[in-house]
């Protein structure tokens, strides 16, 4: 599908010329820079992996993106992370090398199977990628998902850069068969997203291992578990010791006044700051952690210091096993590390620089111009409504000017929560309160949520902002697109028909960029006295088969620079001079603005031949 | 000695490209390389920066305040922004095109004046150019990154031939000639 023509990709929001397609699948064994998260796919790929089901979340969507290149890998966007996982399983245990990758948050989605398929263990290796977010890039949380593998009891890789990635992807696979077990690569926004040198080798195919009927091992109902059990602690065990000696963990001897235990992104900080002028523990297995390769670093070293984002759990073992070490004491659990914040924390020299003393305007992401979620969110922030938000592009509704969200949590959360808004306070908030929600959050978790108000009956309004498309995540097919992937044709959910089959008798159609027709449904919907499902439907107006309309032109004479227009925040809208100016090279002539224009001013403007 | 290019700019104006473009060049080059960007929010619109880190042996995937020997930006506004990453003796190129941010559109603050002279009283040395007006004047507005790379290019002593060989090899076969252009007149000779 990665013609001559489809060049012209599209990623995360913006276009840009890219020849990655084209490069993937030529299979030449070069040195070159490679993403982190491409890097992976390619270690899943020369790995013989055959299967691969993920849901897209940054800072990991990449990784499937890249796999689903590979003509030898099945791949596909799975509605939510959790049947990701559990399909992932399903191909292991057929016999199949498989995969499922994740962001930190989609981990607590999938943590279900996670921790049984600990006890069961794999019949051909399986890999689980999860993709941390210290900085908060793009994610609702800090979370540190290096507790799942500790309370999951499944090893852990944490590769420092590219090169680490497409390697562990690589290893973690015979890990996984050698100890039966699922093992998780735990990558990070800077390993993810950043670009370092590897040097590909070749696809190693694999006949599927045999697929045998055994219901004590799969089987996990107590009995069975009961006796899987102890097979996890011998299991964990075993992987302590492999832990010791094995080639992800490694000791660079320099000068020994300061030891530093540190993994992932950290390490390459800690090589910026120190060099040779300390002594380090790379530690590249962050589950299970060694005991006598800590103890024996330490004793070579004056004292130690454990630098690790987020939470202390290397800190926390090390101090278990006696040790006394520095960590938490000077470095923060909040943010991203750095060069400068490591050097500084630990009384190293930190570069000097020049300030200009003054408050910039700051730059914060906003809604496209002729985004469909702006009309609506128009409509909601003139009705006054209670909205109810979710996770997606749409979340941008609660910046100003518009301001019309009020609550975000996680993924669906926006359906089940007005649920309980409105049985809290009843009629009192159904005719003001909406739940907005995405088209692929709906498939991920908003339809039990939808089930829950249909069963048990609360007046709610849930508004489905259908564009098309999973958007935030950088353009991702899901189960209401119709397309897959590989972005062939796909079996395609049709919403009207999900939510009346779920009892909904009220189900109504706008479209996002006719406000009037907008605020009749929302007030029709908020006034009936039984639940209601609105669905806004109207594509991203970055996608590739979106026409655009000609910009919109100003009749200056007409405009009385009132700035209603300006209540939008659309960013092809500003104000010079009193007078409303169109930017022709951002805007796309969705005539929202129109709508609010009192005095003709801005006008539909000439289709250039 | 790890040399440090950053490139900062607003999303959607091809600074993925423009890195891409250089990593290859460095790679190819013998150096050791490393490229980092972050996807996701920051590109509806928002500031968006990429670091480059090249030399014998590259650590950290990011650049600090007080490390960059270039400052490439695509936006003046964006440029002053970063300007406590650069490093003394650095420099700054820098597109003199404007982009109103939002608080700027709403007219909450007006777009900042005279931010080159600014940052030139700092002691910092600066060299504007408009690229927007070189990239039209190329074959198209998207060429912004390229001429900002041919700028640039001045500042390496690397043969303009294996940059040419760099864009032939990082863009499309029917966009090739266009970029090439707009690479040279950024360029400057």
């Amino acid at each position: 599908m990665y013609s001559e023509e489809q060049v012209m990709e599209f990623d995360a929001g913006y276009l840009f010329l890219s020849y990655q397609a084209k490069e993937t699948r030529k299979d030449i064994h070069m040195k070159q820079l490679m993403l982190g998260n491409k890097a992976l796919a390619r270690g899943l790929y020369e790995a013989g992996c055959g299967v691969v089901s993920s849901y897209p979340g940054t800072p990991s969507t990449e990784v499937t993106e890249e796999a689903a290149k590979y003509e030898e890998i099945y791949c596909e966007w799975a509605p939510n992370e959790k049947v990701a996982m559990e399909t992932a399983f399903g191909a292991s245990l057929a016999g199949v090398r498989s995969f499922c990758g994740m962001k930190h948050v989609g981990l607590n989605v999938a943590a279900d199977p996670l921790f049984t398929c600990s006890y069961t263990g794999v019949n051909a290796g399986m890999v689980i990628c999860v993709a941390d977010d210290a900085g908060m890039h793009s994610s609702q949380n800090e979370q540190d998902s290096r507790h799942y593998a500790k309370s999951a009891k499944i090893p852990m890789l944490e590769p420092s850069d590219s090169g680490e990635a497409y390697a562990f992807a690589k290893a973690a696979f015979e890990l996984s068969e050698e100890f039966d077990t699922p093992v998780i690569i735990k990558m990070c926004t800077r390993v993810a997203h950043s670009q370092s040198i590897v040097e590909p080798g070749s696809r190693e195919e694999r006949e599927p291992k045999p697929y045998e009927k055994n219901i004590a091992k799969y089987v996990m109902m107590p009995a069975n578990a009961i006796g899987r059990h102890p097979v996890i602690e011998e299991r964990t065990r075993k992987l302590t010791e492999y832990a010791e000696n094995c080639r992800f963990n490694r000791v660079e001897m320099g000068d020994t006044r300061i030891g530093i235990i540190t993994s992932s992104t950290s390490y390459q900080y800690v090589k910026e700051v120190f060099g040779e002028n300390a002594s380090i523990l790379k530690l590249g297995m962050i589950y299970p952690l060694p005991k006598k390769l800590i103890l024996d670093f330490a004793s070579r070293v004056e004292k130690v210091v454990i630098v690790e984002e987020l939470d202390p759990i290397i800190e926390e073992h090390c101090k278990a096993l006696g040790l006394t070490v520095t960590g938490k004491d000077l470095l923060p659990m909040e943010g991203e590390y750095s060069q400068n914040l490591i050097a500084q924390k630990l009384g190293e020299k930190v570069p000097s620089y020049k300030s200009l003393g003054e408050n910039l305007p700051g730059r914060p992401p906003v809604m496209c111009a002729g985004c469909p979620h702006r009309g609506l969110f128009y409509i909601l922030s003139k009705k006054k409504c209670t909205v109810l938000g979710d996770i997606g592009c749409y979340t941008l509704g609660a910046v100003a000017p518009l301001s019309a969200m009020e609550m975000t949590l996680c993924m669906g959360a926006s359906i089940s929560s007005i649920h309980g808004f409105n049985k809290a306070l009843g009629e009192k908030s159904e005719g003001k309160t909406v739940a907005v929600i995405g088209d692929s959050t709906f498939m991920h978790s908003g339809m039990t949520g939808l089930a829950n108000i249909a069963y048990n009956q609360s007046n709610s309004t849930v508004i489905i902002l259908d564009n098309s498309i999973t958007g935030m995540t950088g353009h991702q097919q899901n189960p209401t697109t119709g397309y897959n992937i590989k972005g062939d044709p796909a079996g395609k959910i049709d919403l009207e028909s999900l939510c009346r089959a779920m009892g909904f008798r009220r189900v109504k159609v706008v479209d996002p960029y006719h406000l009037d027709e907008c605020e009749r449904v929302i007030g029709e919907e908020l006034e009936a006295k039984e639940p209601s499902v609105i669905i806004s439907r109207r594509p991203c107006a970055l996608l590739k088969y979106v026409k655009h309309e000609a910009p919109l032109t100003v009749k200056e004479e007409n405009c009385k620079g009132c700035k209603s227009c300006m209540r939008l925040g659309c960013p092809a809208i500003s104000i010079k001079n009193g007078k409303a100016v169109i930017d022709s090279t951002l805007c796309v002539g969705c005539k929202v603005c129109q709508q609010l224009c009192n005095f003709d001013a801005l006008q539909a403007g000439e289709v250039s031949a | 000695m790890t040399k440090n290019i950053m490139i900062v700019g607003v999303g959607g104006q091809g600074s993925l490209l423009a890195s891409k473009l250089i990593g290859h060049l460095l790679l190819s080059e013998g150096f050791d390389v490393k490229v980092s960007e972050v996807h996701g929010m920051s590109q509806r619109g928002g500031s968006v920066v990429t670091y480059v880190r090249y030399g014998e042996q590259v650590y950290s995937p990011i650049i600090d305040k007080g490390e960059a020997d270039f400052i490439v930006s695509f936006e003046k506004l964006e440029a002053a922004r970063y300007v406590e990453y650069l490093k003394e003796g650095g420099r700054i190129v820098v597109n003199t095109q404007e982009i109103d941010p939002m608080p700027v559109i709403t007219g909450a603050v007006s777009y900042p004046k005279d931010l080159i002279s600014k940052m030139e009283n700092l002691g910092i040395t600066v060299d504007a150019i408009d690229c927007l007006s070189l990239a039209e004047e190329a074959g198209s507005a998207k060429a912004v990154n390229l001429v900002l790379m041919g700028r640039l290019s001045n500042y390496f002593d690397i043969p303009v031939e294996r940059w040419e060989k760099a864009i032939e090899e990082c863009v499309p076969p029917k966009f090739v000639e266009m970029n090439k252009k707009a690479f040279l007149s950024g360029r400057g000779k």
